[in-house]
């Protein structure tokens, strides 16, 4: 049966991991080689690799940081940020990665979704949605939710999916930071109106929580940085409790 | 030990070099084929649409050479897919290794599947020390019916060949070099045997 994936999110820059990080004890946390190893030798199904940098100088720092990851993991594991280009997306999967995440650069030009998907396939597309629920409806917003758009989340979704998308990173960021559970309700609207995977992000904050969007919804992975960061949940405590849960999981 | 993965422009090679590396080997990525046919073992990667791949290996005489090796060969994802003899991806006929058609998942599933899926039916020394019901890591949206050659069935919708056997090839759907422990463990099984 095909497992329910649960998803660490490093942000880098400068090819270190940033915000707090707390396993200082353990390894180097900043260093996002040996934290990825430490995620993937401890149950991660996958990680997402959020560049957060701006210079076209760090972006090739950010590939060969690619490389190395891809060197030392085991697990497959997704790319964002600042992707704009074939040649970006070329270079990043060269580099090892098996996904590449695309957000703002896709809704201002949507036609990039369909040459992603005739070029390297719909398999490593992932469209990252972050919404936000105003008047009754979710809106999408861009420049890490920093700009609003007229744009609503399901007929995005919907779009997305016809250009070629093979999977939706949603970020409700009415729940992200909340630590008071996902936007279920959202998520599994969203799981009708779509037949690609979901990875739901933004609200995690104990256990349940991640028990809760898996029930709730037809949601294909969950993802969180903080609370894996931060070591308030762990890796293997969640997956036996899911897995306790009847929810299929890898152990 | 000389193992060769075959570079065809597809798919993601660079993962594949550095699992093997993992374990202790070097594997060559290329498409010389000199050196594909004098390698100890032969790796089929891929990942990427089945009808831009043919005519990739056409233009490099790769479709010609690939059947006719004789050292185990190792297809994976796509490159498994290439070896039976017709794909509903964009209607391409493939190497005709296995007797069998590449079908496209029904509508009414995800496609394509992403994740980690259990295996089944086991019938292969590939899979030394794997047991039934372990993870392995798939992405895609074609599939391999359960055909005579059949070792390993995974389930979507339907069961499907997880992995297959002819003679010195092999293929598996899911990706060892993403598969974490039992991956490892399937590689160092095709390298070892």
């Amino acid at each position: 049966m095909l497992a329910k994936r649960i998803i660490p999110c490093l942000d880098i820059k400068d090819s270190r991991t940033v915000k707090g990080v707390n396993f200082v004890d353990v390894i180097d946390a900043g260093d996002p080689v040996e934290l990825s190893k430490y995620y993937s030798e401890n149950g991660a199904d996958e990680l997402v690799f959020l560049d957060i940098t701006a210079t076209k100088e760090d972006r090739r720092t950010f590939a060969k940081l690619v490389d190395q990851i891809s060197e030392n993991i085991n697990i497959p594991f997704t790319v964002g940020g600042g992707i704009k280009s074939l040649k970006d997306v070329e270079i990043l999967l060269k580099s090892g990665a098996d996904k590449v995440s695309i957000n703002s650069y896709a809704v201002k030009n949507p036609d990039f979704i369909n040459e992603l998907a005739s070029n390297f396939g719909s398999q490593c597309i992932v469209i990252a949605i972050d919404a936000k629920f105003i008047n009754n409806d979710w809106y999408v917003y861009l420049v890490g939710g920093r700009i609003k758009t007229d744009i609503k989340l399901f007929d995005w979704a919907i779009e997305v999916e016809n250009r070629g998308a093979g999977e939706i990173l949603f970020t409700s960021m009415d729940h992200d930071g909340t630590k008071n559970g996902f936007a279920c309700k959202a998520l599994e609207k969203l799981s009708q109106k779509v037949n690609i995977p979901i990875i739901a992000s933004g609200g995690a904050g104990k256990i349940e929580h991640f028990n809760e969007v898996f029930k709730s919804g037809n949601i294909d992975a969950a993802l969180a940085a903080s609370v894996f960061h931060f070591n308030e949940i762990g890796l293997r405590e969640l997956k036996i409790e899911l897995n306790n849960n009847n929810i299929p999981i890898r152990l | 030990m000389r193992i060769a993965i075959i570079d065809y422009g597809a798919g993601n090679t660079q993962s594949v070099k550095y699992a093997l590396k993992r374990l202790g080997c070097k594997g060559i990525l290329t498409s010389d084929k000199e050196i594909i046919s004098s390698s100890d073992k032969v790796i089929f990667p891929g990942v990427g649409q089945a009808s831009s791949a043919m005519k990739k290996l056409k233009s490099e005489g790769l479709d010609l050479l690939i059947p006719d090796l004789k050292q185990p060969v190792l297809g994976i994802c796509l490159g498994m897919q290439l070896m039976c003899d017709f794909s509903e991806e964009g209607n391409t006929d493939c190497l005709k290794i296995f007797n069998s058609k590449v079908n496209k998942f029904d509508n009414s599933l995800k496609v394509p599947q992403i994740g980690w899926n259990t295996i089944f039916d086991l019938k292969s020394s590939l899979f030394d020390s794997i047991n039934d019901n372990e993870y392995m890591y798939l992405v895609h949206s074609y599939f391999v019916p359960v055909i005579p050659e059949t070792i390993a069935t995974s389930s979507y919708g339907i069961t499907y060949s997880t992995a297959i056997k002819k003679n010195n090839f092999t293929g598996v759907q899911f990706h060892p070099e993403k598969s974490g422990g039992n991956g490892e463990v399937l590689l160092k099984n095709f390298i070892t045997n």
